[in-house]
């Protein structure tokens, strides 16, 4: 056996005053099965260590959640006994070093741990973050990427509805790849990870282990190097045939009373699953490794404990029930092995070949984890810029909004989309491209909206305002589809938090986070952090990912974006300041880098969204598109090419810059289409609740076009904008 | 009338075409793979999926699963038995279809809105269908179609091309093929026309809210041929 010291401690990721304090808490040197399971608990993945001080100041109460963070995944109600259980999770590292099957098992262990909870997925999202276009990895990257997630997604059966991809240079050494689940559960019948009661047998059932993805969870808390091909053996493998039994065997079990406690191996394997069930239900935990199914021979009781292989769970059982459960997994061919047992020790004790090889008391591995306070730097506000009239001299509005059209942040991504499943369960009424996705549920009137948001050039610039405003973009979305927005789940993925600057990113866009989703109602039920995002001293952009979900009562009552009929007049909703400063325009059309994010009104963006909803319930709203991205010319050529209804907008009054107008991404601005006879009324509703509105245009035509400053023909925009990423993957 | 639809482990469009059968007024029954018998039935459906993960090839291990025998058996009698996507590629595994389905030409997994053009409406399928062209749905990576001459000639002297991909004009021509298709075909009979196997789900759409209608038309026309 390895002689443990503080080299092989060090190796294994821990800090040498880590590996001083569990030789001080054990009294004694750990064995390496024991340092193993130590430096699995104690990383920055598992134990948040970072973060957890700063997490506790996230809103995550509301009326509608049941359950909030700190579970497998988040709960909310949405009435008639059903409940939504979702979550969103981060798979950057190992998509990095493998990407097809570091999005494949991203995706698997996101579903794994909403299924956990007694729900059947119901829909799927993901948000993806790759280098520069021009990156030589960028192509092969987001290829794996893409066709890894639709690989495990398709074979499972979920439909995935939404996500969003985005390019920057930041991304080049480290991409990002979130995933998000919901899923639908009777809100009696939720399952939790907390064990009960002690001698109850300890199940394992699923795959078979084996040893890919060992020490998976340090990799990911770890900063990369040149070396980091080496890491492709620590990148699990996926396979989507047996979760899609484990999903099925699982909920089956569900259904009868047999369970006390469940939890699904993901990150250090069946070292977190059994700590974590013991830990919440304040018992200890005693295992015989020689039981656990192997694949490979001679897995030492040291892979077994830190292996990550896949589609794997742990079930506390009532006793006299392993029968009856065994019978389940027999039908679906899925291993079945009882490994332990619950104990009163509170410790964990491992046993291999009749030998005790591992003791360790939970409070050690879970409480006494190292909670760091890092030291961060508040972020400053950079100057407004002042841009000369010269600047715009030369530029035509049809010309820029032409170029937007093509920037790889805003170009259409029907390539990735079209690869994913997004129809399967019969139950997806808005598609991926729209405000966001809405799935029925199913066998009801209802139906639930949900969307996935960053925005990392606004979190750069400074990160309290990005973490306001990514908030609002994802409130902004389910207003759009008509949905009340009900809760979120966060990932917030960042760089080097040992980095005062970095952690400075993370502690202000949590803050940010907080502040929006206090005022708005929208608490935070799940998350995951993912700091270390960081390549040969290059971090990422902060990139806080926000998946949030919205409830329709009736799902015939949805909005979309398509424009529906010539003569009907389109308000902007919301004032237009004509902010550039990190706009989509500034950057491209101007290249100008710097200066403020567009400001955040939190009491704007609620009055604005509010007003929404309640002319939507009074059927006076035929479309309706958020503004963002580009503003507010790219959100109605969105609409236009959606549709191929062209739009005729009105000569702007006063002196105002036309640019600053069309481009500028002022925040709570929504674009709806009136019919002429309720003009009127919905005006004057407006009026009366101090809302500021513009009327911008009126549907009409083929063409974009204001009076001589743009004529653009819908196929043609429509053409462009199609085919950007499609002629991209195929150079 | 009886329909009955074959869970395979790895099936995921079970569900989808259970609620679109009973929808359209089948009395519907679910049938495990590892079952040695299927109940009394007027229809078997071979739903899409990835029977067995598909590993080895698509729909190769559900083409020797216990349950097959007896719907190669009903077949064989003259029973209706449909399969959509796995369900094609399974029947072509068994051998009551001709040809095999490959990986679409383009090597990605496709997931769209498709119109096809009916080929041949003397059948129970297609019988009543009154439009020519459908608008359904395909989700699948392995749908490209291919058989040799030989079989290419047979099926096409015997009518058995079913559905093939065109426009919303009906032109069933190469720019309208989504996954390189010989012939852009999505869909072949058997020749006594009792077997249709196709790539496009018709039970995603049957429903305004969904992606389209047409496959409503489908249903409705199958509930009224038996």
């Amino acid at each position: 056996m390895v002689e443990v010291n503080e080299k092989i401690a060090i190796e294994h990721g821990l800090k040498s005053d880590e590996y001083k304090k569990i030789c001080d808490l054990l009294k004694r040197t750990p064995n390496i099965t024991e340092l193993g399971v130590f430096s699995a608990m104690w990383n920055e993945h598992c134990s948040y260590k970072s973060s957890r001080r700063h997490l506790k100041k996230l809103h995550t109460k509301g009326e509608q959640v049941i359950q909030g963070p700190g579970e497998n995944a988040g709960v909310v109600d949405i009435g008639d006994n059903d409940a939504i259980v979702f979550k969103i999770e981060s798979h950057n590292h190992p998509s990095f070093i493998e990407p097809y099957q570091g999005a494949a098992t991203g995706v698997g262990g996101i579903m794994r741990d909403v299924f956990t909870m007694g729900a059947r997925p119901i829909a799927n999202l993901n948000s993806i973050h790759f280098g520069s276009p021009d990156h030589e990895k960028t192509r092969n990257l987001l290829r794996g990427v893409v066709k890894g997630i639709g690989g495990y997604g398709n074979c499972i059966g979920v439909p995935t509805i939404a996500g969003q991809t985005c390019f920057d240079e930041s991304y080049n050494g480290n991409i990002l790849v979130n995933a998000m689940t919901l899923g639908l559960v009777n809100k009696n019948k939720i399952f939790y990870s907390k064990a009960a009661g002690i001698n109850k047998p300890v199940i394992y059932v699923g795959s078979k282990t084996g040893r890919d993805g060992i020490h998976g969870a340090s990799m990911a808390s770890a900063i990369f190097d040149d070396k980091i091909e080496e890491k492709k053996p620590t990148v699990q493998v996926g396979d989507p045939f047996t979760e899609k039994l484990l999903l099925e065997a699982c909920l089956e079990l569900m259904a009868g009373k047999s369970i006390i406690s469940i939890q699904d191996m993901g990150a250090a394997g069946l070292t977190s699953s059994s700590i974590e069930m013991a830990s919440k239900g304040d018992l200890g935990i005693e295992i015989d490794l020689t039981k656990v199914p192997c694949r490979e021979e001679n897995m030492t009781p040291y892979e077994i404990m830190l292996s990550e292989s896949q589609e794997r769970m742990l079930i506390v059982l009532e006793e006299g029930k392993e029968n009856e459960a065994k019978k389940i997994f027999d039908k679906w061919n899925l291993d079945f092995a009882v490994i332990g047992k619950t104990t009163n020790s509170k410790n964990i004790e491992l046993f291999f070949k009749n030998e005790k090889v591992a003791e360790i008391p939970i409070d050690f591995l879970a409480e006494n984890a190292p909670m760091y306070d890092r030291k961060w730097i508040k972020a400053k506000l950079s100057k407004e810029n002042n841009f000369s009239k010269e600047q715009f001299k030369s530029l035509k509005l049809g010309d820029c909004l032409k170029k937007i059209l093509i920037d790889p942040n805003v170009a259409d991504k029907e390539w990735i989309w079209d690869q994913y499943d997004h129809t399967v369960m019969g139950d997806t009424i808005q598609k991926p491209g729209g405000n966001a996705g809405v799935v029925r549920v199913h066998g009801t009137n209802k139906a639930v909206a949900a969307s996935i948001d960053s925005s990392a050039t606004y979190c750069h610039a400074h990160p309290l305002t990005g973490g306001k405003q990514v908030v609002c973009e994802s409130w902004r979305n389910m207003i759009s589809v008509g949905a009340k927005p009900i809760a979120i789940t966060n990932c917030l993925n960042f760089g080097n938090p040992e980095k005062e600057k970095n952690m400075g990113e993370f502690v202000e866009c949590v803050e940010g986070i907080t502040e929006a989703s206090k005022y708005l109602n929208y608490p935070v039920v799940s998350g995951n952090v993912s700091f270390y995002n960081e390549t040969k001293d290059k971090g990422i952009k902060p990139t806080p990912s926000i998946g949030g979900i919205g409830l329709l009562s009736n799902y015939k009552e949805m909005m979309t974006m398509e424009l529906k009929n010539e003569g009907n007049y389109l308000i902007v909703i919301g004032k237009t300041e004509g902010h550039l400063d990190q706009t989509i325009f500034a950057r491209n059309i101007l290249s100008e880098f710097n200066g403020p994010p567009p400001e955040v009104n939190l009491f704007n963006e609620k009055q604005n969204g509010m007003s929404v909803l309640s002319l939507k319930n009074k059927n006076l709203i035929e479309t309706c598109h958020d503004v963002s991205l580009g503003g507010i010319l790219t959100a109605i050529s969105k609409m236009s090419i959606k549709s191929g209804k062209g739009v005729k907008l009105f000569p702007l009054e006063g002196l105002v810059n036309k640019f600053e107008y069309f481009f500028g991404e002022d925040q709570g601005r929504y674009i709806i289409e009136i019919k002429p006879e309720n003009l009127e009324n919905v005006e004057n509703m407006l009026k009366k609740d101090s809302i500021h509105f513009d009327r911008v245009g009126l549907v009409e035509g083929n063409k974009i076009t204001l009076e001589n400053d743009i004529k653009l023909s819908i196929d043609d925009i429509k053409e462009d904008y199609k085919k950007w990423l499609k002629e991209y993957m195929v150079n | 009338m009886k329909s009955s639809v074959i869970i395979f482990p790895g099936s995921n469009c079970d569900r989808d075409m259970d609620v679109a059968l009973k929808k359209f007024g089948f009395e519907n029954q679910m049938v495990w793979h590892n079952d040695a018998k299927i109940p009394k039935s007027d229809l078997i459906v071979l739903p899409g999926g990835f029977s067995y993960g598909d590993y080895l090839r698509c729909g190769s291990i559900a083409g020797k699963s216990r349950i097959i025998k007896s719907v190669i058996d009903f077949a064989n009698s003259g029973g209706l038995v449909l399969g959509i996507c796995n369900g094609f590629q399974i029947l072509t595994e068994t051998g009551l279809l001709p040809g095999i389905l490959q990986q679409n030409k383009y090597l990605n997994f496709i997931c769209k809105n498709v119109f096809v053009k009916i080929k041949n409406k003397e059948n129970k399928y297609f019988k009543k269908i009154k439009k020519e062209v459908l608008e359904l749905h395909i989700a699948h990576n392995e749908g490209n179609y291919f058989c040799s001459n030989d079989e290419l000639k047979s099926i096409e002297d015997n009518g058995q091309i079913a559905v093939t991909y065109c426009d919303h004009k009906g032109n069933d021509d190469e720019k309208n093929n989504p996954n390189g298709a010989l012939k852009n075909i999505a869909g072949i009979f058997n020749k006594n026309k009792n077997i249709l196997g196709m790539m496009p789900h018709p039970e995603r759409m049957i429903d305004p809210f969904l992606s389209g209608e047409d496959g409503s038309l489908f249903f409705e026309n199958l509930i009224e041929s038996l």
